[in-house]
């Protein structure tokens, strides 16, 4: 049976139960949890059955459009739509954000207001995924950014209200670069047929632009979206936000809002500056492996366990970007499945983090040890979440990151080179010396954690996780092994849809 | 005769009324004048006064419908047109607003309140002259009403000495200003030979721009400039803004910079806009330091009245980012601006108004953990303050967008690029007043206490910035407006 609108469903969902939320009476914690949990709910059964629908009835293209008139006069309208890229970064939300809101359930702080704040930054991610119009982009763009600044601000740790105030004034600055780009474009499109200026992204990427326009609006662009993205040397917001962040926000931040960075930079500045692109892939590409090598270089250093994982995101963002810039089908779709993967990788490692934290009341690696034996689950979890990182078979991240390396091998339309040897080939055998650092830091963390001696004074009453904590564990935990094992529905729906993308 | 003049002038002449009727049942409702303080059996008179200008945005909208070309009346002198009714409108819903949000203040720090409303009212009138002057002098004796007005209501809290202070240096900066501006039109008439904007306009287009008409027309700009409070002409703000009693700095930030907006787009959008290649460099100027100083200003303040006044300062650059673009576009975004800016820092002065009144000052901790004492009042400080700093999908995002549209279409890139640097900036102390609302632990602060008129006032101002989300149908009528005029 056709549900009518299921992305504006998708979207309203949460929006709603944010609204309902606001109306609860204060004391009722139950309530508040359980409106959010059926709200994710929602958006996971549709988005799952979004996605399945696609791939079964060999749908292709934009689908599941609906639209709607905003301001005439200036081509702005509510136009949402998605394709296998989207769908499947929509599906990834969805499984976090319901994660996200089992792994709080432990919040007693002004519940009310995290949950509503939770939500209405979800709203703008999904938006953000499914818009297809360019102004109602950027508007959810921000609609994501802006509670970030309370969530962290009220909810986080340490030095929360400095972190706070540089994510937010670091992402705002993205969003100016983004908005200047955006409104070049929709001034410079010279469309074949004519008619009024507009925002829709599907008229915007069919439309001319001139290669010196092409060049500069594509960089204004990949700065703004770079910035979210969390591109060396912008990329500074990012460890001190994540570190400062409550579970849940860390978890929807690392694991879904850099996406939407690196999503911006495909959907907007490859869909529609092509040449741009071209121009800029050396510098892309270079940036990308100084933050694959680099991220995971600081995040070997690091003794606060957020703040490794929070380097091992601007590690692994590199990996995206990388994929991006060779610009290729097998390259491209493994920056996108990269994406998938992150994002449920890292996901489940903040909401581990989060628990150890709980537990242990200290995020200090040095301070643990032999915990694997008082939780035996929560170390498994790491342990997967682990592998996936360094990109072992088996795991979604060994297929991601595969794809992404043979196509950065293979990327030879690039006229690039240095001292005679493609520009691409170099990235790429850099790249995976990163991989090798990876490892490093992923295995000492395990060890460091969960083998070795176990300080039973300290640690001797901890226990494993409990009922509403194993949620998040669980899904997150196996769908890494699933899309290691059974990648190809995942490569089929991004794979179908990145043609127009391509050069 | 006197019927068609009544029929063309309705707006005015009724201005007028309402403020001779508010005075004359002060007059006759009065006992005996009591003290500030114990004016308590007399808050129906703000109540009557927000309703008599209600009523007055509705004539308003009367003469809308009628006036679908430009009226000249006496020959030229006053100019009766659709975008000069877009502003009457926001002056009136200023006086509307500010009426009602300053029953409770009026009530407790003002001997003379009859006097206060109808102050109101008079001034309203001056800028109603403003927006629709079609001669220099007009445009002189509008400015004086509005002005005179204004010094009077900005020392009308007799128990602070600060307000004394404001409307001195208010009143001493402010004849300056109009010195300026009448040895600017000076100079005009002796070139032009004229003070018709009509006339003026029409020596420009045939003998080209001849140096006196720059010379004087950037006297005027200057006058403007002050006008508005755009950088350098803004030092009386920031003084005049904490000094004077809230409700009249809400007035004050909002109606009397529109006011000016709507004199400077009289001029330079009209009889001038030929000789824009001379002027548009000062205005561009003008623009992109309020911007930028207005913006790092505000970041050091703790004072939230002085703040407001600085980001005031920077949303007049903002402002003028639509006035630099000459265009009907840029015509369209600056009133929908001011339109929008009028509920939204009115709106954020009448809450300062609330909380001031229960903390005894205007500090920023003094927003302490308001989320927790307040939640609603909080929420709705929120709204305005990141519709001030232009956070989608608020109004104020809309009004800059809408600039930074006009201005990108003739090629100010520049202009528009420091505009969107310095938003982000502004974000910084936005977010401060946020941080302690929200962040910051309420300690032993009792909550804000709200009366009905004050309450109403606001929940109308975070309302129509809310309803902003949806610009199209407030947009259609300035787009009619601004197309009509060029």
């Amino acid at each position: 049976m056709p549900i009518p609108h299921p992305l504006t469903i998708i979207l309203l969902a949460p929006l709603t139960a944010a609204i309902l939320i606001m109306l609860v009476p204060r004391t009722s914690f139950l309530a508040v949890r359980l409106i959010s949990a059926v709200a994710a709910s929602i958006t996971l059964v549709l988005s799952s059955w979004l996605c399945w629908l696609y791939l079964t009835t060999g749908m292709h293209g934009l689908q599941f459009a609906d639209r709607l008139s905003w301001v005439a006069g200036a081509g702005i309208s509510y136009f949402v739509a998605a394709d296998g890229v989207s769908l499947s970064l929509v599906l990834l939300t969805a499984l976090v954000i319901l994660c996200g809101v089992f792994a709080s359930w432990t919040v007693t702080n002004r519940p009310k207001e995290f949950y509503c704040l939770l939500l209405l930054l979800v709203t703008g991610v999904f938006g953000v995924f499914v818009s297809q119009d360019l102004f109602f982009f950027f508007l959810f763009y921000e609609i994501a950014v802006l509670p970030m600044y309370l969530l962290i601000g009220i909810w986080g740790t340490g030095r929360k209200e400095y972190s706070a105030m540089k994510l937010t004034l670091y992402l705002l600055l993205g969003s100016a670069f983004m908005l200047v780009g955006i409104l070049g474009m929709y001034f410079s499109a010279e469309r074949p047929g004519g008619g009024p200026p507009t925002f829709d992204l599907t008229v915007l990427s069919q439309a001319r632009y001139s290669q010196s326009f092409q060049v500069w609006a594509f960089f204004l662009l990949y700065i703004g979206f770079g910035i979210l993205a969390g591109i060396w040397p912008l990329h500074t917001w990012s460890p001190d936000g994540h570190a400062s962040a409550p579970t849940a926000v860390s978890m929807l931040h690392a694991g879904v809002l850099m996406k939407l960075g690196a999503y911006g930079v495909l959907r907007v500045g490859f869909g529609c500056l092509p040449d741009g692109a071209q121009a800029w892939a050396w510098l892309i590409g270079c940036i990308a492996v100084i933050n694959i090598v680099y991220g995971a270089y600081v995040a070997m250093g690091q003794w606060d366990l957020k703040y490794v994982i929070a380097y091992s995101s601007v590690s692994h963002m590199g990996v995206v970007m990388l994929g991006l810039a060779a610009f290729n089908e097998v390259a491209m779709n493994g920056a996108v499945l990269q994406m998938f993967s992150h994002g449920i990788m890292t996901g489940l490692f903040f909401a581990l983090v989060g628990l150890v934290y709980e537990k242990t009341h200290t995020r200090d690696i040095n301070a643990m040890g032999g915990l694997a034996r008082r939780m035996p689950g929560i170390a498994l979890a790491f342990t997967i979440g682990g592998l996936a990182s360094f990109g072992l078979p088996g795991t979604s991240g060994f297929v991601a990151e595969l794809l992404v390396f043979l196509g950065t091998f293979r990327a030879h339309m690039h006229s690039y080179t240095l001292g005679g040897v493609p520009l691409f080939l170099i990235l790429a055998l850099i790249a995976t010396i990163g991989i090798v650092i990876t490892a490093t830091y992923v295995l000492r963390l395990l060890q460091r954690i969960f083998h070795g001696p176990l300080d039973e004074a300290k640690y001797g009453d901890i226990a494993d996780a409990h009922t509403t904590e194993w949620v998040a564990l669980i899904v997150l935990g196996l769908m890494l092994i699933l899309i290691g094992v059974y990648p190809s529905p995942l490569t089929n729906l991004i794979g179908g849809s990145l043609g127009p993308m391509l050069p | 005769m006197i019927h068609d003049l009544y029929a063309q002038l309705r707006p005015e002449l009724l201005t007028l009324g309402a403020a001779l009727l508010i005075l004359l049942v002060d007059l006759l409702q009065a006992p005996a004048r009591l003290p500030a303080g114990r004016q308590a059996g007399r808050r129906w008179i703000g109540w009557l006064s927000g309703l008599l200008a209600l009523g007055l945005v509705s004539v308003v909208w009367g003469r809308w419908q009628e006036l679908s070309s430009p009226v000249h009346l006496w020959g030229g002198v006053v100019t009766l047109d659709r975008l000069g009714l877009v502003f009457k409108a926001i002056f009136l819903l200023g006086v509307a607003i500010a009426s009602v949000g300053s029953v409770d203040y009026a009530a407790r720090h003002f001997r003379h309140v009859g006097e206060y409303y109808a102050l109101l009212f008079f001034s309203a009138l001056g800028m109603m002259f403003m927006a629709s002057a079609g001669d220099l002098i007009t445009l002189y004796l509008g400015l004086e009403m509005a002005t005179l007005s204004l010094y009077v209501l900005c020392s009308f809290a007799k128990d602070s000495p600060r307000s004394g202070e404001a409307g001195l240096k208010y009143i001493i900066l402010g004849a300056t200003a109009s010195a300026v501006y009448l040895y600017g039109s000076s100079l005009i008439y002796g070139v032009a030979g004229t003070t018709q904007f009509r006339v003026v306009g029409a020596t420009i287009s045939w003998f080209g721009v001849a140096p006196g008409l720059i010379v004087g027309g950037i006297f005027v700009l200057a006058a403007f400039g002050f006008k508005i409070a755009a950088v350098p002409f803004h030092m009386w703000a920031p003084d005049v803004y904490q000094g004077a009693p809230t409700p009249v700095t809400g007035f004050l930030a909002t109606a009397s910079k529109a006011a000016g907006f709507a004199a400077l787009v009289r001029v330079f959008l009209g009889p001038m806009l030929d000789a824009s290649s001379a002027w548009l460099i000062f205005v561009v100027a003008l623009s992109a330091l309020s911007m930028a100083v207005g913006n790092l200003l505000a970041l050091s303040q703790t004072d939230i009245k002085r703040m407001l006044a600085y980001s005031g300062i920077a949303q007049a650059g903002y402002a003028l980012v639509g006035v630099a673009a000459t265009s009907a576009v840029g015509t369209m975004a600056t009133a929908f601006f001011l339109f929008q800016y009028l509920f939204t820092n009115l709106g954020a002065f009448l809450v300062v108004t609330a909380v001031g009144s229960t903390e005894g000052n205007d500090q920023i901790s003094g927003y302490n953990g308001l989320s927790r004492r307040s939640p609603v009042l909080a929420a709705g400080l929120l709204v305005l303050l990141l519709s001030l700093g232009g956070i989608p999908p608020m109004a104020g995002f809309w009004a800059k967008l809408f600039v930074f549209w006009a201005a990108v279409n003739r090629g100010l890139y520049g202009l528009v690029f420091i505009g969107v640097l310095t938003s982000v900036m502004s974000l910084y102390y936005y977010l401060q007043v946020a941080r302690a609302m929200y962040i910051e632990a309420p300690g032993e602060k009792p909550s804000v206490r709200l009366t009905p008129p004050i309450a109403a006032a606001i929940i109308i101002c975070v309302l129509a910035v809310i309803g902003l989300v949806y610009p199209q149908p407030l947009l259609n009528l300035v787009h009619d407006a601004a197309a009509r005029w060029f």
